[in-house]
């Protein structure tokens, strides 16, 4: 148990934090914003993956196989989107249907489980051979991603989207096309989902199907941890987007430390599924264990 | 004019469920017309008000407002033309969202919502001219989250929201049922002057007969899906409790209309 070992894995931690931290950012608009648990995200990060890798194996330049991972991450979110509000499909079976056939079309977007790209013959944005880099690139974009969030959010459509996750009924009141609004939160979702499978896939130097195995619950945890450490201070969206990312940095940062302390890598995705879980039951348990009973409550009762 | 030809409504048709809410409803008001509507539990208030807004389409029958068909029309499309309150106070406002973002959801009602910016100067001035109006001191809180409020404040702030752009019908169910005694009779108050004031056509349920009594010129009784009491014009100025019991065998206000 070296100190420094533990050191030494620390960028490389940071690195994986801010891209997955786009991703994070993509569950929070759905899973915050929109009030829906979209589980299309675990295909579409591959999708992402996939059209980034083979869109440069096919000589495209990084900046346009990063767009067409996210016009592809895009689609997917449309295609669960539609399924929801035009099919009536409660949305999280939408987002397991369309997850599931993204699994089809990932391989043969890719064509066999796994591609791999060398960074000594292709022009990658990012690798892990150079993850200083690469940390200041994937922090640059953070900051890009966020204030065009934030401009967004700020404007009427924008507004309508997170008055729809907020409160549908009184959105309907207001001409609010909800059905159109919770169809361009899960595409701005996906994109961003997708643009981080992107980045992932060119920071490992690979793509593989199996990539995007539960990456819902990762991006889960980094939306929990953000609010658990920084919810108090930050109030601003800009700023409560930020906490999602830094919540997705403190996530592997986390995770090194336990490994370090020898904890097999097997158990990457149940320690993950644990803190999880946990961070979920603790409003729970709060509410119910140690709170004062309420005047009301705020569910929307029939009238 | 509101026009409401021969609507019925069934829910759950075909099952053990099924319940005709709304059985052949004929109704037409005047512009203008403040009707306020009783009846007793179950008796098609809110679902005639729910038909109206487009929240579940009508079986059979239509209706026009302004002589606009607006029979097919999706609920967010009606909106336009609409505003609306409702029984529970969560119910009018986005709670995790400011007051003045609220206010500005509801100013673009029926308007094309895109990637034009926020809430201008003059909005905000605007909105802090009408907050005034309430006398809750939600003026100097604008930024506040409308989950802070209490719920009388957040009625009365709906009810701003419902109003901010002139609506061609108010529909109001039991907007004041939830709050106390005090508050309600406040947010009753404010309703009936920010109707006078805009010559509001309006739909008001309530379960107070008194309540019922005293305001708007048109009163309706419904029961079992129909409208069986209908009383306007000089009746409805000189109209007492007891008349309305009297009239209509009412044994007692508590009896028929459950609190
Ligand atoms: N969405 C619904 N689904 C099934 N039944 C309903 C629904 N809404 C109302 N009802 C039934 O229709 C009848 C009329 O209800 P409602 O209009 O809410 O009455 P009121 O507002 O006059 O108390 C009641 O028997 C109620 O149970
Ligand atoms: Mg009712």
């Amino acid at each position: 148990m070296n100190i420094m070992n533990l050191l030494n894995a620390m960028p490389g931690a940071v690195a994986q934090g801010l891209i997955w931290g786009i991703m994070a950012i993509g569950v929070y608009i759905t899973y915050r914003v929109l009030d829906i648990s979209d589980l299309t995200v675990d295909g579409s990060i591959t999708t992402g993956g996939a059209v980034c890798i083979m869109m440069m194996l096919a000589g495209f330049p990084a900046w346009a196989a990063m767009l067409g991972a996210l016009a592809a991450g895009m689609l997917a979110g449309l295609v669960t989107g539609l399924l929801h509000t035009a099919m009536g499909i409660p949305a999280l079976l939408a987002g397991i249907l369309t997850q599931l056939s993204l699994y089809s079309i990932n391989l043969r977007i890719m064509q066999k489980s796994n591609q791999s790209i060398s960074v000594d013959k292709y022009d990658l944005l990012i690798s892990l051979r150079y993850i200083t880099e690469a940390i200041l690139i994937c922090a640059v974009l953070v900051v890009v991603i966020i204030a065009v969030l934030y401009w967004f959010f700020g404007t009427s459509l924008g507004c309508s989207v997170r008055a729809t996750g907020a409160n549908p009924n009184m959105s309907r009141a207001q001409g609010i096309n909800v059905n159109m609004t919770k169809i361009i939160g899960l595409m701005c979702a996906n994109g961003l989902v997708a643009l981080s499978g992107a980045l992932l896939s060119q920071y490992n130097g690979f793509a593989d199907v199996k990539m995007g195995i539960g990456a819902i619950v990762i991006g889960l945890a980094a939306v929990i941890i953000g609010d658990v450490v920084f919810g108090k201070i930050f109030t601003n969206f800009a700023a409560k987007l930020l906490a999602v990312v830094f919540g997705a940095i403190i996530y592997y940062a986390v995770l090194q430390v336990v490994f370090w302390f020898g904890l097999n890598s097997d158990y990457l995705k149940l320690l993950t599924a644990v803190i999880v879980a946990v961070f979920l039951a603790l409003p729970y348990w709060k509410a119910k264990y140690f709170s004062k009973p309420v005047k009301r409550g705020n569910e929307h009762a029939g009238n | 004019m509101l026009e409401i030809k021969s609507v019925y409504k069934t829910f759950n048709a075909g099952t053990v469920n099924e319940k005709r809410a709304i059985n052949g409803i004929d109704l037409k008001l005047e512009d203008g017309d403040f009707v306020t509507v009783i009846g007793g539990n179950g008796a098609g208030k809110s679902t005639l008000l729910n038909l109206i807004a487009g929240v579940y389409p009508v079986d059979e029958g239509s209706i026009r407002l302004n002589n606009i068909d607006l029979t097919h029309l999706p609920e967010h499309k009606r909106a336009k033309y609409l505003g609306r309150v409702f029984q529970d106070p969560m119910m009018g406002t986005a709670a995790t969202m400011g007051i003045e973002e609220n206010l500005a959801l509801a100013y673009r009602r029926g308007l094309f919502r895109g990637l034009g910016g926020g809430i201008s100067n003059k909005e905000r001035e605007l909105y802090r001219e009408k907050l005034a109006t309430l006398g809750l001191g939600l003026e100097n809180r604008m930024t506040s989250k409308v989950g802070l409020l209490s719920g009388g404040q957040r009625q009365a702030l709906t009810l701003l929201m419902a109003t901010l752009k002139k609506p061609n019908l108010l529909l109001l169910d039991e907007h004041t049922a939830a709050l106390d005694p005090k508050t309600a009779d406040k947010v009753l108050q404010l309703t009936d002057e920010i109707v006078a004031r805009d010559k509001l056509t309006t739909v008001m349920i309530t379960h107070n007969m008194k309540n019922a009594i005293q305001y708007g010129n048109r009163l309706i009784m419904m029961d079992s899906g129909r409208v069986v009491v209908d009383i306007k014009g000089e009746e409805k100025k000189h109209l007492t409790v007891r008349d309305l019991l009297e009239k209509f065998n009412i044994e007692s206000d508590r009896l028929l209309l459950s609190e």
